[in-house]
């Protein structure tokens, strides 16, 4: 190669601008061909004929047990029988497909010829000839067609395509019902009983003795069929009693609770976890998903965690019987932020 | 810090090992005289007012430095007026009082007292004021409706104790210890008191009835093994998934580097 050409190389700009540089890592090309041992020893080949053998026969065993396994570890009422049948027929049926894959693989890796073959990767660009039939095609198509001639068809056809996906737009609107303002409202309404979750039971004020937490729901919800899991979802409640002496009640909520009793929505306000993990001297509240702290004697601030807003608090009073009561439904959305919130 | 131990006579371990060696011939000593005491009078011969008084003799040996003479508390330690026979025997017969250190939280440990000495305790303190009695046999018998018991297990309990009872950590060191192993008894004490920073569970709120169910699907679960194959200690889907990451992703790659390895 002469001087000149081989500094016209140095600088290759065929493909763009990028500047390739000459001192690129160089194409390794193939490993030198390394003879396997059972090529090289009898010993090791017939070793290796073994070894397959015995991997299908392992698979043969294991198909076999899985049979009899189904027989031997039958599923009777008691649930643990669950257990000790899928096991065993699991390994039995992994031994079973397992040892045809290690053993076809085997096969194939020690015995079968090891010859190494490598293929080019084919042009991307077709040749000069097959790119001008393309052109020619397209070309006799629109001819024949008449699509570049025919305006009317062709803008009909526009318009037809245009509008085809536009009901998909309406169609979509009922794959969910529209939430409206679902989400800002709860079962709790004035004068709803605060009663036991799951059996209804309601709750009188004197029941609730210091220290205590009821897991509250609101009365009526244990008769509620179908949408009873979907109102639980916004309406769960957790009912504490503290010593009043520790509450630190802002003034406006000075009256939404009943002598050191509080209740406060038991969704958590980050991503809609139920909040119970209730400790009774430091008065933490902490949700078990991602452990987000409330503070239940100040207005069940977030002390730590991801949550960003206090849980909202349904103001409570008694009845004429001496039963907790709501004085209305929570006053802020209740549960993890949404879009218009 | 070496060189100054070489020189002086005495090891800084000696004066740990004179008091070790004191606490012991004390503790010792008490124990075989308390003990004499026991087994002087047959058990079946205490009458109520005596077990009390024998009571009251272990309370101000061994509890009332922190809880007070005659329970009314102190400074490091809540007072006992009220708190109930129930609550004395659960935290003396598992062994979490007397306390072995402060900390956050209070742990189990051998039960220190005869199981005489622990009614007697638990009597003396039932005797300072109103509270919750020690349950019956047939109150804490594992003969109740276990699905029942499931289900308010879940969602009373679950959230701190986890859903099969196998704990979960609280805040600041604090932990809902593992319900697997523990007698019927304490469970049952464990929800009508409220221990340390457990909520109490009434009798409005849970009844006698409801609390026999919990102990039923408690039980239910310690015996009966779980239908889906290792619980990994049922710590859930940390333990579960770091089992996964680890055997499970381990495995598919190191078969894939088999795969792809030549022979030798």
């Amino acid at each position: 190669m002469s001087e000149k050409a081989k500094s016209a190389k140095e600088h290759n700009y065929e493909s763009g601008l990028a500047v390739v540089a000459a001192d690129k890592i160089k194409d390794p090309g193939l490993e030198p061909h390394r003879v396997r041992m059972t090529d090289k020893s009898v010993a090791h080949e017939r070793a290796a004929n073994r070894q397959v053998a015995a991997l299908f026969i392992l698979s043969a065993l294991g198909s076999a047990f899985a049979i009899y396994a189904y027989f031997a570890f039958p599923l009777t009422d008691d649930l643990g029988t669950v257990r000790t049948n899928t096991w065993w027929m699991g390994i039995a049926i992994t031994l079973g497909l397992f040892g045809i894959g290690l053993g076809a693989v085997h096969w194939a890796k020690t015995l079968m010829p090891d010859a190494e073959v490598s293929e080019e990767r084919h042009q991307t660009r077709g040749s000069e000839e097959v790119r001008a039939r393309a052109v020619e095609i397209i070309k006799l198509a629109n001819e024949e067609s008449g699509f570049s001639r025919r305006k009317l068809i062709r803008r009909s056809l526009y318009t037809a395509l245009a509008l085809f996906p536009l009901p998909a737009i309406f169609f979509f609107g009922d794959l969910g019902p529209n939430p409206a303002d679902s989400l800002r409202h709860t079962m709790w309404k004035k004068g709803t009983r605060l009663a036991k979750d799951p059996d209804g039971t309601p709750i009188k004020a004197s029941d609730v003795t210091l220290g205590s937490i009821f897991h509250v729901i609101p009365e009526g919800l244990q008769d509620l069929h179908e949408t009873k899991l979907e109102e639980k979802a916004k309406a769960a409640v957790i009912l504490v009693r503290v010593d009043p002496a520790e509450l630190k009640e802002t003034d406006e909520r000075k009256s939404w609770s009943y002598d050191g009793i509080v209740a406060y929505s038991k969704i958590c306000t980050h991503v809609g976890c139920p909040v119970a993990l209730y400790e009774q001297q430091t008065h933490h509240l902490l949700c078990p998903c991602h452990q987000s702290t409330f503070d239940l004697v100040d207005g069940c601030k977030v002390i730590f965690g991801p949550a960003s807003r206090p849980l909202p608090q349904l103001p409570i009073a008694i009845d004429a019987e001496g039963y907790l009561i709501a004085q209305s439904d929570f006053n802020e959305p209740v549960g993890p932020s949404f879009w218009e919130r | 810090m070496k060189r100054a131990m070489k020189n002086s006579r005495r090891s800084p371990f000696a004066a740990i090992l004179v008091i070790a060696a004191g606490l012991v011939m004390s503790g010792g000593g008490y124990a075989l005289a308390t003990t004499a005491v026991e087994s002087a009078t047959p058990k079946t011969a205490i009458s109520a007012q005596e077990q009390v008084k024998e009571g009251e003799k272990l309370f101000l040996a061994n509890c009332a430095s922190c809880h007070g003479k005659n329970g009314v508390g102190t400074a490091n330690a809540p007072t006992l007026i009220g708190v109930g026979a129930a609550a004395a025997e659960f935290q003396v017969d598992s062994g979490r009082m007397p306390a072995q250190a402060s900390g956050p939280q209070m742990q189990v440990k051998p039960k220190q007292f005869t199981s005489d000495q622990v009614d007697a305790i638990a009597a003396y303190v039932g005797s300072l004021g109103v509270g919750p009695d020690v349950p019956t046999e047939e109150m804490i018998a594992a003969n109740g409706d276990v699905k029942n018991g499931g289900e308010l297990f879940r969602i009373n309990c679950a959230m701190c104790h986890n859903a099969v009872g196998a704990g979960g950590a609280l805040t600041e060191g604090k932990y809902a210890p593992t319900l697997m192993g523990v007698p019927n008894d304490h469970i049952y004490e464990a929800m009508l008191t409220g221990p340390q920073n457990m909520p109490v569970f009434n009798d409005a709120n849970l009844s006698p009835k409801e609390k026999k169910d919990i102990i039923t699907y408690l039980k239910y679960v310690e015996s009966n093994p779980s239908a889906g194959g290792y619980e990994l200690a049922g710590l859930g889907p940390v333990a579960e998934g770091l089992f996964l990451w680890i055997l499970g992703l381990g495995s598919i790659v190191a078969v894939t580097i088999w795969l792809g390895a030549k022979s030798n």
